[in-house]
């Protein structure tokens, strides 16, 4: 009860500091819905291609705008050491971790949920179907257990804006392909049978990087 | 018996802050060097030292941001290694940087803090602490409008707001002017009853003298120098620092 609580006092406080300031949701939208537009440009002569290549260009735009929203989660604790004080407070680093990482999962969901609709416009696609919206939802819980990591690992570095990136998208590759592969069948109006292993694989990749990522965070943070 | 923080104090331990060979690398450059020290309850000491003493560095372990490489420390008797939680709880830092969100308001940082510390009856709490640091005007300003000064001050707040019995203050009076300085020390020293045991780091000689017991300084990674306020003067003091640290006070 006490960790979640603090959990969730972490999370508020996140969220709370982006309705003042739209730093990460604003930002990151604007990115996504120009990296669409831009798609829909490249792609725009021939539907056919267009259901081909839909699935991809919908997980290239959210991984890359994962990482930009990611990004700022820890930049913002960097400020007047706010990690540190975070740090200095009678809560386990898991608390931090699940608490940091429970707000970046909202912040993308936001984002999707208002990018997806205008990529069903753009793209002629019913991408608003519940296969889609499960696959949407797991693989973007995916991302922000290893991007929460990897960010609170970036921020003590000098680079960080380019460490982040290098170490996030080589270990989602398995769940970005996964999620592609998944949303091709969900566009086709396939059953969920036809998902289901591929959803098996996004729910592995979920629950085995969620665990360790809880596990190593501590020695992250400290080190 | 119980204290006003609700702990039993009928055991106390000797010692508040208790480091025995504490060592703190980065890599293979050494901050601390088997430094040794204690503090008995509500003592206030101060430990000097220039820039790369490694006086922050060991601020940042007592606080347990940072792991020792070695050594041990316990903290009103309790090991840091198996009781951080715990030990968290009766720790109060003031450090230069605030600690402080600017997108929040005063309330709000203040709020935050007091619901990790699980501190009860917030409001009131939050309106005591503030009123110490004489802010209350300010409560509801964004930190990030707040002057420098203010900020410290609102900082200091924070570090209050659970009842620490043991701060630890890293070059805490950053941005203060001196009627806030004065203030501050007042608010620091003691809430109530009980005496608050300080440690404070600075470059600052002559305020370390006038507001610590015991006078220490930190030089390359150790303790080099350790005695008690009383019979020693300024020019003792920068003798003595000028001395160990070979740097001129």
């Amino acid at each position: 009860m006490n960790f979640w609580s603090k959990v969730l006092t972490i999370a508020w406080k996140d969220a709370l500091s982006e309705i003042r300031t739209r730093e990460i949701i604003f930002s990151v939208l604007v990115f996504t819905l120009l990296v669409i537009v831009i798609f829909n440009f490249a792609f725009s002569a021939n539907q056919q291609m267009i259901e081909l290549v839909a699935p991809g260009i919908l997980w290239v735009t959210f991984a890359f705008a994962g990482v930009l929203s990611l990004n700022r989660s820890f930049i913002m604790e960097k400020e007047q050491a706010c990690l540190d004080g975070l740090m200095m407070c009678p809560v386990s680093r898991e608390v931090i971790y699940v608490g940091k990482m429970l707000a970046s999962l909202l912040f993308m969901l936001v984002i999707e949920a208002i990018a997806l609709p205008g990529f069903a416009f753009l793209f002629n696609l019913a991408v608003l179907s519940p296969q889609l919206i499960a696959i949407t939802v797991s693989t973007t819980i995916g991302f922000v257990a290893v991007g929460t990591l990897f960010s609170a690992l970036a921020v003590n570095t000098k680079a960080r804006e380019m460490v982040l990136p290098i170490l996030f998208f080589p270990i989602t590759v398995p769940i970005i392909i996964s999620a592609v592969q998944a949303s091709k069948l969900a566009l086709a109006g396939e059953p969920w049978t036809k998902l289901s292993p591929w959803l098996q694989i996004i729910g592995t990749f979920d629950i085995i990087f969620l665990a360790v990522s809880f596990l190593v965070f501590a020695f992250i943070i400290e080190e | 018996m119980v204290a006003d923080n609700g702990r039993p104090t009928s055991s106390l331990p000797s010692w508040a802050i208790e480091v025995q060979g504490l060592t703190k690398s980065f890599g293979h450059q050494l901050a601390l060097t088997g430094t040794d020290l204690t503090v008995r309850p509500g003592e206030a000491i101060v430990i000097f030292g220039p820039n790369g003493a490694g006086k922050t560095t060991l601020i940042k372990v007592l606080a347990t941001i940072m792991k020792p490489s070695a050594g041990s420390v316990k903290i009103d008797g309790l090991n840091l290694k198996d009781n951080a939680e715990e030990i968290r709880c009766r720790l109060g830092v003031v450090s230069h940087q605030t600690f402080l969100y600017s997108n929040l308001t005063a309330y709000e940082n203040l709020e935050f803090y007091s619901r990790m510390y699980n501190v009860p009856t917030r409001t009131q709490r939050i309106r005591e602490v503030v009123d110490m640091v004489g802010m209350i005007s300010r409560l509801y300003d964004r930190v990030g409008t707040l002057s420098r000064g203010m900020q410290q001050r609102l900082s200091i707040a924070r570090s209050l707001i659970h009842k620490p019995s043991i701060m630890l203050l890293d070059e805490p009076e950053t941005g203060l002017d001196q009627q806030a300085t004065a203030m501050l020390w007042e608010a620091l020293k003691s809430e109530g009853k009980e005496k608050r045991t300080i440690l404070l780091t600075t470059h600052n000689l002559e305020r370390g003298l006038e507001v610590g017991e015991r006078l220490l300084i930190l030089a390359q990674g150790k303790i080099t120098y350790d005695k008690p306020k009383q019979g020693l003067d300024l020019s003792e003091l920068k003798e003595a620092y000028q001395h160990y640290t070979r740097v001129k006070a």
